[in-house]
């Protein structure tokens, strides 16, 4: 995780689902906490799968930075995941970009 | 030429078990033809379904989890059972983003249902859940023998 310019970025790696879901949220709300980041980039393109379940963890991060008036951005999602993503209806709320993933994450 | 091939996996509902349900399946349907984006649903199918048994079917106590996936010459048929608590309200749970649970969205269903052919859930209180999920084979050949998707 790395933070610039006010935006926490994490670099997600492996499968989003029940077994993961949970240390992905406490390490991501604790990331948070510590840094106060008003935005958060998750950068995605390590991420291999995702079903409903890393869906609601990501949501729940959502959820938290929009209350505090921050954006959440997914950055570099690979096909499959993206088409989840896409399905759940979060691109609507989350903005996909496409970065340098050796520059994106740290 | 699909051969006929079963397999039967029982498995404690604990959630690293529904990644390698995933595995299982997602191998048996590279073996058959699956393009790779079909396979990718396959997997989040799959994933769904052995969640809910997990999340769902139990409770605190741990139980067993039943999947069973077949390939024949009309597809794919996974079937993730388990003997829990059963769906209260079969209707109301297949609606989505229907959870019983707040941190939950609710959309197990709807993927199974958009990503498979065929869904069919037979469940009651007490007496646990059955899916049937069926998926057609539409390529020539195995995804993994050929070039781009």
């Amino acid at each position: 995780m790395a933070l610039r310019g006010g935006s926490l970025w994490v670099r997600m790696v492996g499968e989003l689902d029940e077994a993961t879901a949970d240390q992905f949220r406490t390490e991501v709300e604790a990331a948070l906490d510590r840094t106060r980041a008003h935005d958060l980039h998750l950068e995605l393109s390590r991420v291999t799968f995702i079903d409903s379940s890393g869906l609601g963890a990501i949501i729940g991060r959502y959820k938290r930075v929009r209350r505090a008036g921050g954006r959440v951005l997914l950055v570099n999602p690979a096909p499959a995941p993206l088409k989840v993503l896409e399905m759940a209806g979060l691109l609507r709320l989350m903005e996909v970009v496409q970065a340098d993933p050796d520059v994106a994450a740290g | 030429m699909v051969r006929e091939n079963r397999v039967v996996l029982e498995m404690p509902s604990l959630p690293e078990n529904v990644g390698l349900a995933r595995l299982v399946v997602a191998q048996m349907a590279a073996q058959m033809q699956f393009t790779v984006s079909d396979i990718e649903e396959v997997k989040v199918a799959v994933s769904e379904a052995v969640t809910n048994a997990v999340v769902h079917g139990y409770g605190d106590a741990p139980g067993t989890v039943r999947l069973e996936a077949a390939a024949g010459p009309a597809g794919l048929e996974v079937v993730v059972s388990d003997r829990g608590r059963g769906i209260a309200n079969l209707d109301l749970a297949r609606q989505p983003a229907y959870s019983t649970d707040p941190e939950r969205m609710g959309l197990g269903f709807v993927f199974m249902e958009n990503f498979m052919d065929t869904v069919e859930v037979e469940s009651a209180p007490g007496a646990g859940t059955r899916v049937v999920m069926r998926k057609r084979a539409t390529r020539c050949g195995p995804a993994i023998a050929s070039s781009g998707t």
